[in-house]
């Protein structure tokens, strides 16, 4: 498993080329995608493009980023110019972007090459990737179970090494989970610390873009890439975004004394016991690093799960009125009024599970429910993130599952959408809390199948929160297996 | 015996103003895209006021302050934290289906506007204070054009213009405070003088640029309970809406004395037929399920900048009336002429500034030059040749005698279409000094007399009428240059004998 910085070593020593380094991932892409199914949209030609561009540079002489020349894949709902994006949903089918979302710019900039965008769960609504309108994602451990998701096409691009990292969007687990059950790692940064310009909104207020990575370091070179203020985005911190990769070299131990705090919460009733276990091995060994462990309670931690399906659905009912046949995506034939236009293309375009939450939302919204449902979730919210600030008086970093399962089968649990909802009851409570939380690969069941732990930081705690989870994964070598996919 | 008639209920009417007022910042609200007015359909267009997928919006600072000017203008109290609002309805020509707005945290409230009713010259001002319930910051939905028909019903199809969509509004709510439509009409001219005034907004109501809904309801005077209340469209001007409301009060109190139901309903003033009628019915009031806008964080205005931008607000119009009648004398209603249009202030203070009796001034400005204005159909008297410095030297010649005011009048014409540098040029090359002199007027008068002594004899003999025969002759020698008053002392005099 090649590393970010290796690559680029190899790169700059031209011991490598950027357009090999493409191809290797295209032919990857090729060789797998028929049984992984985690891209929608192959982007070889520009990607190959992007690459001959960047081995100019070099033969010129002239000096190239960390993440120049390394294949990238982007989840399909970021928008890039001339290229399809489709969040996965019918009702934007063939829908190509006239603009280009921060992020992928900024990685253009920095001569990433993007060599697809993955698959998702649409609008980025579900914890399988089984609710895309296009494709079912295989996950790299055993093709008969889902990868997790929403971002599930990205978490199994980069387990697969179909591209060497990826970027995600979580808004209530949607990159940490997947991460979790694809073994690899997997950043939700602190809200705000990473434009939203450009990514299709699904819960505006919990939405946060952030990036995949086949180990800590090649996660934080990406964090670094697309992090910063952006005027396009009115909820965008001003903040000094430091390189975060630096921060974790060479090899960090905590120094002093680092304050571990387990969120009791998360460990009960619905957590598998192999889970249970690999994440308080884990924990063992943060403590043999030196760290200092407390259990700290969280009262409200399990009130983030339906805070969540009231908030989250309510934005998304008014974020996906949009998709209305007026002015892009499919429109539905033979209507006969305007009406008529707007139900059929609506009831053709969006699958259940969007349709499930748009009723959701617009229900805990409507007048006489608003005080009850969108209200009292907002209050909720607020206990939680007190909850959390009263905890990070105690500790810096806490703790808990990414995820209460490992990777659960294809068609397992779509009919029952609680169950489903139940996957993101770890994750959930830090995106209401506008908080960084990563996952880490903590160790596999006895299927085979990766655990992963979530670390929580403070706020704009990035920084720490990837020194701990490099010292971790560099006291372990669980980030060094790999899928035995040929 | 004696039968007592019934006596009559009175009514009085109940009224409240809401005004959609767009701004006129070179950029949309939420957008970097031009609010150019006249642009052919959907060029003033991007992702974002498209409402594209993945786009944000951001707010151009400049409506902020236009809001807070305008808040501060109506005497509101300006919120220290204040938010957007998402307000949610499926309509063609609003592209994300909901309207960035603001809900339960306004940018403005609890203010007021006075209104000054004067009927005619001499009377006095009747003032009213008008309550302003509140005042926001919303964006403007585009435009629908419906095909074979100017409405929706009876069109093939509807095209959608989004050059409007995205232009930033303010509304502005007032209390029921308004009682007949003369008030209404007054209370938005107020505020139209107001925003003009601030420099935030053309308020051109046939652009549309301010429009203004009324709501009324009627009931017997002395009842403190409202009647049902009725919602009013479509007014394109101050006198529609007057007219609008007459005809609204009088069909309410009309179906109330018949026993007739009213319903809550919209209605809209037609224009051609001068009558209002049903459009849709109001009961059960649509839901928007608001919520707040999570792309957008809250505005809290710094004390420094309210502070900053209070500095910067103008004279307003009900100031300016006030100082006119104060410091210039100035009666009620000529003040609210010279007022009403902020250019003509500016023209008028312009002339008064470089000493010109305000009087005067106020007189031309309201006279010649008003009615020059009016034929040529120019947009604003500083579209007028003539400028107020150089009227201000046309009143300082007559006042000081160097030319009699008919002289004035007769070259006015030259002076409102050519560049003047100097007006005591223009009379000296033309010859046109008026003859004060009494040596040299009476030479002249002497002259006249001796060519006429038939008629001075028939003066002496009683026909003093003939007076204005011997002046007519003065003039005529003179080319109307004598002075008047010094011609008639003198042939008084001489003509005594």
């Amino acid at each position: 498993m090649t590393s970010i910085r290796e690559l680029h070593k190899q790169l700059v020593r031209k011991e490598r080329s950027a357009v090999e380094l493409a191809n290797e991932a295209l032919d990857r892409i090729q060789r797998l995608e028929p049984k992984l199914h985690s891209f929608l949209h192959i982007t070889a030609d520009s990607a190959l493009a992007q690459a001959k561009a960047v081995d100019a540079k070099i033969a010129a002489g002239e000096e190239i980023g960390m993440l120049a020349g390394i294949p990238i894949g982007i989840k399909d709902n970021m928008c890039t110019a001339g290229i399809p994006t489709t969040c996965a949903s019918k009702i934007l089918d063939k829908f190509v972007p006239p603009y280009e979302s921060t992020v992928t710019q900024k990685l253009k900039d920095a001569g990433a090459v993007m060599v697809g965008k993955t698959n998702l769960d649409e609008f980025a609504m579900g914890s399988s990737t089984e609710n895309s309108g296009y494709q079912v994602t295989a996950n790299p451990w055993d093709l008969s179970r889902v990868p997790g998701g929403s971002s599930g096409g990205s978490a199994a691009a980069v387990a697969a090494a179909e591209c060497v990292v990826a970027l995600g969007s979580d808004t209530g687990g949607s990159i940490r989970q997947p991460a979790a059950l694809c073994g690899v790692v997997g950043l939700k940064p602190t809200y705000g610390l990473v434009s939203r310009y450009g990514l299709v909104a699904y819960a505006s207020s919990l939405d946060q873009i952030g990036p995949f990575g086949r180990s800590v370091e090649d996660a934080a070179v990406l964090l670094s890439a697309i992090a910063g203020y952006d005027p396009k985005d009115s909820t965008s911190l001003k903040v000094e975004i430091p390189n975060y990769a630096k921060l974790i070299r060479p090899n960090f131990r905590p120094r002093g004394r680092l304050r571990v705090g387990i969120i009791k919460e998360t460990f009960g009733g619905g957590l598998d016991t192999v889970v249970e276990e690999k994440v308080k091995a884990a924990i063992e060994t943060l403590q043999h690093l030196g760290a200092e462990i407390q259990i700290i309670s969280c009262p409200t931690f399990s009130y983030g799960l339906p805070a969540y399906y009231i908030i989250a659905p309510s934005e998304a009912s008014a974020n996906l009125a949009r998709y209305d046949a007026v002015k892009y995506g499919i429109r539905a034939e033979d209507a006969d009024n305007l009406v008529e236009m707007y139900k059929e293309t609506r009831a053709q375009g969006f699958g259940t599970e969007v349709k499930r939450r748009i009723m959701l939302g617009t229900y805990a919204l409507s007048a006489g429910y608003y005080d009850a449902y969108y209200l009292k979730a907002q209050k909720v919210r607020a206990l939680i993130k007190q909850d959390f600030d009263n905890a990070f008086e105690k500790v810096d970093v806490l703790v808990s599952p990414t995820s209460p399962t490992t990777a659960f089968k294809a068609g397992e649990k779509t009919a029952d959408p609680l169950s489903m909802y139940l996957s993101d009851l770890m994750t959930i409570p830090v995106n209401l809390a506008g908080l960084p939380g990563i996952n880490v690969p903590c160790g596999f069941d006895d299927k085979g199948l990766p655990v992963g732990m979530q670390l929580i930081g403070k706020p704009l705690g990035e920084s720490l929160l990837l020194q701990v989870a490099h010292a971790y994964e560099q006291a372990t070598d669980w980030h060094l297996k790999t899928p035995k996919l040929q | 015996m004696t039968v007592i008639a019934p006596t009559k209920t009175k009514y009085e009417a109940v009224i409240g103003l809401e005004t959609h007022c767009q701004l006129n910042t070179a950029t949309k609200i939420f957008s970097p895209v031009s609010t150019n007015f006249d642009s052919p359909p959907n060029t003033n267009i991007s992702p974002i006021c498209l409402g594209y997928p993945g786009v944000l919006p951001v707010l151009n600072e400049k409506v902020l302050e236009s809001a807070v000017k305008a808040g501060l203008a109506l005497n509101c109290q300006i919120a220290p934290y204040s938010k957007f609002d998402r307000k949610q309805y499926f309509y063609p020509d609003l592209p994300k289906n909901y309207q960035i707005s603001q809900f339960d945290l306004p940018i403005a409230e609890h203010g007021w506007l006075e209104i000054e009713l004067v009927d005619a010259k001499g009377d006095e001002a009747q003032r009213k204070k008008i309550g302003i319930t509140r005042l926001h910051m919303e964006e403007d939905a585009g435009k629908l054009v419906h095909a074979g028909s100017d409405r929706l019903s009876g069109s093939t199809h509807s095209l959608v213009d989004f050059n409007r969509a995205g232009v930033p509004l303010l509304e502005i709510v007032s209390e029921p405070d308004i009682r007949t439509g003369e008030e209404a009409a007054e209370y938005g001219r107020e505020l139209r003088r107001i925003v003009r005034y601030l420099g935030i907004s053309d308020g051109n109501m046939q652009e549309g640029s301010l429009r203004c809904d009324v709501n009324i309801s009627v009931r017997p005077v002395g009842q403190e309970e409202f009647g049902v209340k009725v919602e009013i469209k479509n007014m394109n001007s101050f006198s529609a809406i007057q007219k609008a409301i007459d005809y609204e009060i009088e069909r309410q109190i009309k179906a109330i004395e018949n026993g007739e139901p009213i319903f809550q309903e919209t209605r809209l003033w037609e224009e051609g037929a001068q009558k209002t009628i049903s459009m849709r019915s109001k009961e059960g009031s649509s839901d928007y399920r608001y919520f707040p806008e999570p792309d957008l964080p809250p505005i809290e205005v710094a004390k420094k900048q309210l502070e900053e931008w209070r500095s910067q607000l103008p004279e307003l119009p009900a100031q300016k009336r006030d100082r006119y009648e104060s410091e210039y004398g100035l009666s009620a209603y000529d003040t609210r002429i010279l007022t009403d249009d902020l250019d003509v202030a500016q023209y008028f203070e312009a002339a008064v500034a470089k000493g010109a009796n305000p009087k005067t001034v106020a007189n031309w400005v309201m006279g010649d030059i008003a009615a020059y204005v009016n034929s040529e159909k120019l947009n604003s008297i500083t579209e007028v040749v003539l400028k107020a410095e150089t009227l201000a030297e046309l009143i300082a010649l007559i006042e000081d005698k160097t030319i009699s005011g008919k002289i004035a009048k007769e070259i006015l014409p030259d002076l409102l279409t050519k560049e003047v540098k100097s007006v005591q040029k223009l009379v000296e090359s033309k010859g046109l000094i008026q003859i004060s002199n009494p040596d040299e007027l009476d030479a002249i008068i002497d002259k006249v007399l001796a060519a006429n002594p038939d008629k001075v004899e028939q003066f002496r003999n009683g026909k003093t009428k003939l007076q204005g025969f011997f002046v007519g002759q003065v003039m005529k020698e003179t080319s109307g240059r004598a002075d008047p008053k010094l011609t008639n002392q003198i042939l008084g005099k001489k003509l005594k004998g």
